[in-house]
């Protein structure tokens, strides 16, 4: 049972009050984006804020290419745009403003610009929603250097990050995943999602990761929904005796190695986990750097949990078979026991 | 109103300090072709020599760089796309370091790092990147800052005719007349992108036309000329500063040195050479003695000090460093 103290808050929630906090501190920090302004954001990221701050919450027309390059300038001229991306998916519409300009700005021009813009994501599945709407792609963006990817698991770690990356001076974005949003039609987050949230402003530093779980037999690394899914899968392991150490990742760049490594050091085995497709991404790279570090201190070869290389299907029954949760963890950790 | 007192013709200061700029860039770049090339043959190898990599000379669009910069103040802001040199002498970038910055050394504008076609000197508000109709959403963005933060500035962005083919221009021109951005498109119609001619690309002959596509204004300024160049782009920028929103300013201009250092322009049938593919600079330094603006013996004069400053600034360009290697991992974040 929540006590009496806990400020148990939705992660958009959580998230929103350190937008609002920080725009009422920053008269240049604007919110645009589609539906931001009559629908505060299809996740609910800016609910409310349009009345807050009018003339600073902008609805922009379908035209990501074009906005993202506008919230660009407008950060090197001097603003801190935060710009909503709905669906991850459509991240691969308006690449070439994030990753070629806004990403590559500050180092093309020797520090003359600097592009201090927040993107704020919606990535994930599990809905029935189908391909081109499910993905999370969270390893792209943080293939590209130059730009910070923050991936927020639970309401707590949702507020400090959103604070964290509105005062970064670089392009930072937060991938956060729907279902954990808490937003009606997605129904109620699992109960580790929601967690005591602060009221004061806090920072959650980019790049550190956390053991949301202490265990000794094996390391499982997760990142939004799948730590949720690996913190159900300690227990069903711990009912067989095996003790489970649970690591989000928080942020994929910068990626913290230091926690990471000192867990498998701890415990020799390793499971990642990512809903994320398996190839060329967050697992294959969150592996390599702990192998690289040291390969010795592994009792067993390490396991990936992830999507498989397909696109995400609609039925209900053929996603089920490629989204990672519990019993895959399970399964994937008793093959190296 | 703040729109200025009528529409006028540059006034010989004016024409002079425009063909100053014009003399100055033809000077610059008549010394990069031939230090393009050094090292470089007999077999064409592109990363080696004193200037590797690709190069786009702007010999010939000279007129559209100092006709649009001649209009514009400390506080506006201009950018452009992988053929800038122009642009940058228009906007009196330092030219010692735009040289060592084209000759991608330690002493350049961003010492080494962004090199010919990713310039950026922000004392002078001045910034270039070169993926075809990129500028276009940063330059619109910087104009929605001045607008949102009630301070002065428009910012202008010099493309080609073949950007206005990207997705990014059509939601750029839609949000930017949305907003009554102060923001002004000058299209550099050199009728060529790459080796695709603007009817074998563009259903419409003229850019300015689509204005109507997005409610805003749209003017086409044929003959490359400075004066005329000069007017048409007074009037677009006056209409930025005072809210009436964006002009697609087309610019009838001439890529006399093909599309990339090398390309001898092979694939333009003659009768375009002809009618497009002429030299504005002879015919503007007749009118400026014709004008009176100068006679032949001062504009001699202005000629070689300018001659003299572009050496030293090539010579200079030439002999700066290169940067440290360790620098390449440095200064990807702020």
């Amino acid at each position: 049972m929540p006590n009496e103290t806990e400020r148990l808050l939705t992660p958009a929630r959580a998230g929103r009050e350190a937008v609002i906090w920080e725009m009422e501190r920053n008269p240049n920090i604007l919110f645009i984006g589609e539906d931001v302004v009559h629908m505060g954001g299809v996740f609910n990221t800016a609910t409310g804020l349009a009345t807050q701050f009018p003339g600073r919450v902008i609805d922009t027309p379908i035209s990501e290419t074009g906005f993202f390059g506008i919230a660009a300038g407008a950060a090197m001229d001097g603003m801190r745009p935060i710009v909503e991306l709905a669906f991850a998916d459509f991240m691969a519409v308006c690449l070439n403003p994030i990753v070629n300009y806004a990403a590559k700005t500050h180092y093309m021009s020797n520090g003359q610009f600097k592009v201090p813009m927040v993107i704020m994501i919606g990535a994930g599945g599990g809905y029935n929603n189908g391909a081109e709407q499910s993905q999370c792609l969270y390893s792209v963006l943080a293939h590209f250097p130059g730009i910070k990817v923050a991936v927020p698991s639970n309401s707590y770690d949702a507020k400090g990050l959103v604070h964290a990356a509105i005062r970064d001076d670089n392009p930072v974005a937060i991938m956060y995943h729907k279902a954990t949003m808490g937003v009606p039609w997605l129904g109620t987050p699992l109960p580790t999602i929601i967690n005591h949230v602060p009221e004061t402003d806090y920072v959650v530093p980019l790049g550190s990761a956390k053991v949301v779980r202490e265990g000794s037999d094996v390391t499982i690394v997760g990142l939004a929904w799948t730590v949720h899914q690996a913190l159900l899968a300690a227990d069903t392991l711990l009912e067989r005796g095996i003790s489970a150490e649970v690591v989000d990742l928080r942020s994929l760049v910068p990626l913290d190695k230091t926690t990471l490594v000192h867990s498998v050091r701890k415990t020799g085995r390793l499971v990642v986990t990512d809903e994320d497709y398996l190839s060329y991404g967050m697992t294959g790279e969150v592996v390599a750097s702990i192998v690289e570090a040291d390969v010795s201190m592994f009792k067993a070869p390490p396991r990936r949990v992830a999507y498989p290389d397909v696109p995400p299907p609609a039925s209900r029954s053929l996603e089920g078979m490629c989204m990672p949760d519990a019993s895959k963890i399970v399964k994937a950790v008793l093959e190296i026991l | 109103m703040t729109i200025r007192e009528g529409v006028m013709s540059p006034n010989n200061q004016m024409r002079l300090w425009m063909y100053e700029r014009m003399f100055r860039h033809r000077q610059f770049e008549e010394q990069l072709i031939a230090a393009y090339f050094e090292g470089k043959r007999p077999a064409f190898d592109m990363k080696a020599g004193p200037l590797p990599g690709e190069m786009h000379f702007s010999f010939g669009q000279e007129p559209v760089a100092v006709g649009v910069c001649a209009n514009l103040d400390t506080e506006d802001v201009i950018t452009t796309a992988h053929r800038p040199h122009h642009v940058a002498i228009a906007r009196d970038v330092n030219l010692k370091r735009l040289a060592a910055e084209v000759f991608q050394r330690k002493d350049g504008l961003s010492k080494g790092r962004g090199g010919h076609m990713h310039l950026y000197d922000s004392s002078v508000g001045f910034s270039c990147s070169s993926i075809v109709g990129e500028s276009m959403g940063p330059t619109a963005g910087i104009a929605l800052s001045r607008k949102l933060r009630n301070k002065p500035g428009v910012a202008v962005t010099i493309i080609g005719e073949g950007a206005t083919n990207q997705g990014a221009w059509h939601e750029v021109m839609n949000m930017a007349s949305l907003w009554k951005l102060p923001f002004v498109c000058v299209v550099e119609d050199n009728y060529y992108g790459v080796t695709v001619s603007k009817k074998e690309s563009t259903s419409i002959s003229r850019n300015s036309d689509r204005a109507s596509a997005y409610g805003c204004f749209g003017e086409y300024v044929e003959g490359n000329d400075a004066d005329l160049i000069y007017v048409a782009a007074q009037r677009a920028i006056a209409r930025a500063r005072d809210g009436l929103g964006p002009t697609i300013l087309e610019v009838q201009t001439a890529r006399l040195k093909g599309h990339y250092a090398g390309d001898q322009n092979a694939y333009v049938p003659q009768d375009i050479k002809d009618k497009y593919f002429q030299d504005p600079i002879p015919t503007y330094r007749d009118r400026l003695l014709k004008k009176g603006a100068s006679n032949e013996n001062s504009l001699r004069a202005v000629e070689r000090k300018i001659s003299d400053e572009v050496d030293e600034a090539i010579r200079f360009g030439r002999e700066s460093d290169y940067p440290d290697a360790v620098e390449a991992l440095q200064g990807v974040f702020a």
